[in-house]
């Protein structure tokens, strides 16, 4: 397999990680698990410490200096964040705890007011459980029904009959790329489909938005959800992107402080977006540490972000097959250009826990379990998957690392 | 710094190679339960049939795991077997017991001892004893027997 060129030198960019220069048993971290959670750079670091240092404080509210700073900087990285995702107005971007709470948020406000039993809501079987359980939630509460669109063999969404599940549906949420398998969506098709048929889309961005270029207007989507923390990003930080004619009709989430203009005995009136769904007091340092993560990812180029993945996976793919052959099974398309650098895989019959183990103690960090897509992982016939991903850190020497640690638990664990 | 050899001894290996009590038995008279490690990727069904003075007649387990999940859990079936409800429950404190000695060298204690529930024979189970030095792995270990637990109080209500 041609591996094309790649624009970024991972080994180069390690050095603004300060996490990454660190020893695990005595050698040097080989991390691998960024579709967990991604490391941060010191200019992400030194962004939230320069904001607990020098000008924390409650938004929105003080006259003073420091007040008007911490306000100023928050609005700055929304505004950031609004242009990294092609949105047309800040009104348009939401702050939430985590992608999780975007998702709810649109599941309990949107849905509540505009879904009623026998209402049609349409997921995938590659759904994170974010996508899942709150949707379950409004079956129980509302009588929703929900369909699901299928998997080919490879790891695709099965798009033969979208235009029948759509029929009648009043919503389509479906993730932009899977978590475990890699799987980029079509996601224009999939919203254009949902627009045909009068649905409403939602998209779960959490694995593409960190990973490469995001316009939501070329997505025409509805709604975008994605988490700060897989992006360079603190934890704690979300986002929700949402049409702003939707979100204006959309009654409030939470109820408190911030999302209200007026509160008096007999009632209240709710502030301007997006402050209306922004209820409390934010969190501030991670919003500005969110934005700091986008300028340093807008620095290093979506695009080659992009690029530099396909690259790695290429290699992660051929490496792999090449050493191991039938030993390994990676899930999702074969194609590297249609898929993210996240590798679910079955390995010499091992179950991932104990190859976990042993990565372990070679200082390889990959994660073991189901992902949260218990769904995925019956119809994929496994009860879970060790699983390797790549972010703009990673090099090939990391993958060459994973390869001789999968040896090791080959041998160790040899019948 | 503890090794795979601490985690991973022969015994373990063969019982996860060889796990006994495969299967299933018929409900009812048996029982069946079901178990999750929250370490996610590990699940237990296991099946029991307890006789008229409430002993393990029979117990089989199914379901999948990693090595230490699986091991103990088959560990656990032949260390069960003919036992009295009292006895198990005993044994269960024994090998609870012995997986918790990272909780008191957490609590500062002086030395890594054992807390031992020294009548108790353990048996193969002392296999499981390196589990300690891995403590995201100890709730492999011990799904089989919380499951066991939860079962015994199923079928006896």
């Amino acid at each position: 397999m041609a591996v094309s060129t790649d624009p970024l030198d991972g080994t180069v960019l390690k050095d603004q990680f300060p996490l990454l220069s660190r020893n695990v048993h005595g050698k040097p971290i080989i991390y691998l698990d960024s579709a967990a959670t991604s490391q941060k750079p010191l200019a992400v670091l030194n962004a939230m410490d320069e904001y607990y240092r020098t000008i924390n404080s409650n938004v929105h509210r003080g006259v003073y200096l420091i007040a008007e700073e911490a306000t100023n900087q928050m609005e700055i990285a929304r505004d950031r964040v609004r242009d990294f995702i092609g949105a047309r107005s800040s009104a348009e971007i939401i702050f939430t705890k985590n992608a999780t709470e975007s998702l709810n948020l649109v599941a309990m406000s949107w849905g509540r007011a505009n879904l009623s039993a026998g209402d049609v809501v349409v997921l995938s079987h590659m759904e994170h459980h974010a996508n899942i359980v709150p949707w379950h939630m409004l079956v129980a509460e509302i009588g929703i029904e929900l369909r699901w669109i299928p998997l080919d063999t490879e790891g695709r969404l099965d798009l033969t009959d979208l235009d029948v599940l759509l029929e009648g549906a009043k919503v389509l949420s479906v993730t932009a790329m899977s978590n475990v398998l890699g799987t980029m969506n079509p996601v224009r098709t999939l919203t254009d489909a949902a627009r045909r048929a009068g649905a409403i889309s939602i998209i779960d961005g959490c694995q593409s938005v960190p990973h490469s270029p995001t316009n939501v207007q070329e997505l025409g989507a509805d709604f975008l959800a994605f988490s700060g923390h897989k992006m360079c990003g603190p934890t704690g930080i979300g986002v929700l992107f949402g049409r702003e004619e939707l979100l204006e009709a959309m009654p409030p989430f939470l109820g408190g402080g911030e999302m209200i203009r007026d509160v008096r005995l007999d009632g209240f009136t709710t502030n301007d977006l997006p402050w209306k769904f922004e209820a409390g007091t934010p969190p501030i340092a991670e919003i500005i540490g969110l934005g700091a993560a986008v300028e340093w990812l807008q620095g290093v180029g979506m695009d080659n972000v992009r690029a530099h993945e396909i690259a790695l996976t290429q290699y992660t793919m051929s490496t792999l097959s090449e050493r191991f052959g039938d030993r390994i099974r990676i899930h999702g398309p074969s194609n590297p250009l249609e898929r993210g650098g996240v590798f679910s895989f079955d390995f010499d019959g091992l179950h991932p826990h104990d190859i976990s183990q042993v990565l372990d103690e070679h200082a390889v960090c990959v994660r073991a379990g189901h992902h949260c897509a218990k769904p995925l992982m019956k119809i994929l016939g496994v009860g879970a998957t060790a699983r390797a991903s790549v972010y703009v850190y990673n090099d090939t020497s990391d993958i060459d690392a994973l390869a001789d640690a999968l040896e090791a638990a080959g041998a160790f664990f040899a019948f | 710094m503890p090794g795979l050899e601490d985690l991973y001894r022969e015994i373990i290996l063969d019982h996860y190679r060889n796990p006994r009590n495969r299967g299933e038995l018929e409900t009812p008279p048996a029982h069946r339960v079901e178990g999750f490690n929250p370490l996610c990727g590990d699940e237990i069904v296991l099946f029991l049939d307890l006789d008229a003075d409430g002993r393990v007649a029979d117990i089989r387990i199914s379901g999948q795991g990693c090595s230490i999940s699986q091991s103990s859990a088959s560990m656990m079936s032949a260390a069960v077997k003919g036992k009295s409800i009292a006895e198990i429950d005993e044994l269960t404190r024994a090998f609870k017991a012995m997986m918790s000695i990272h909780e008191s060298a957490l609590e500062g204690a002086e030395t890594s001892e054992p807390v031992e529930v020294p009548e108790v024979k353990l048996g193969d189970l002392e296999a499981l004893r390196g589990v300690v030095k891995f403590p995201v792995r100890i709730k492999c270990a011990t799904l089989a027997w919380n499951t066991l637990a939860q079962g015994i109080d199923e079928a006896s209500a």
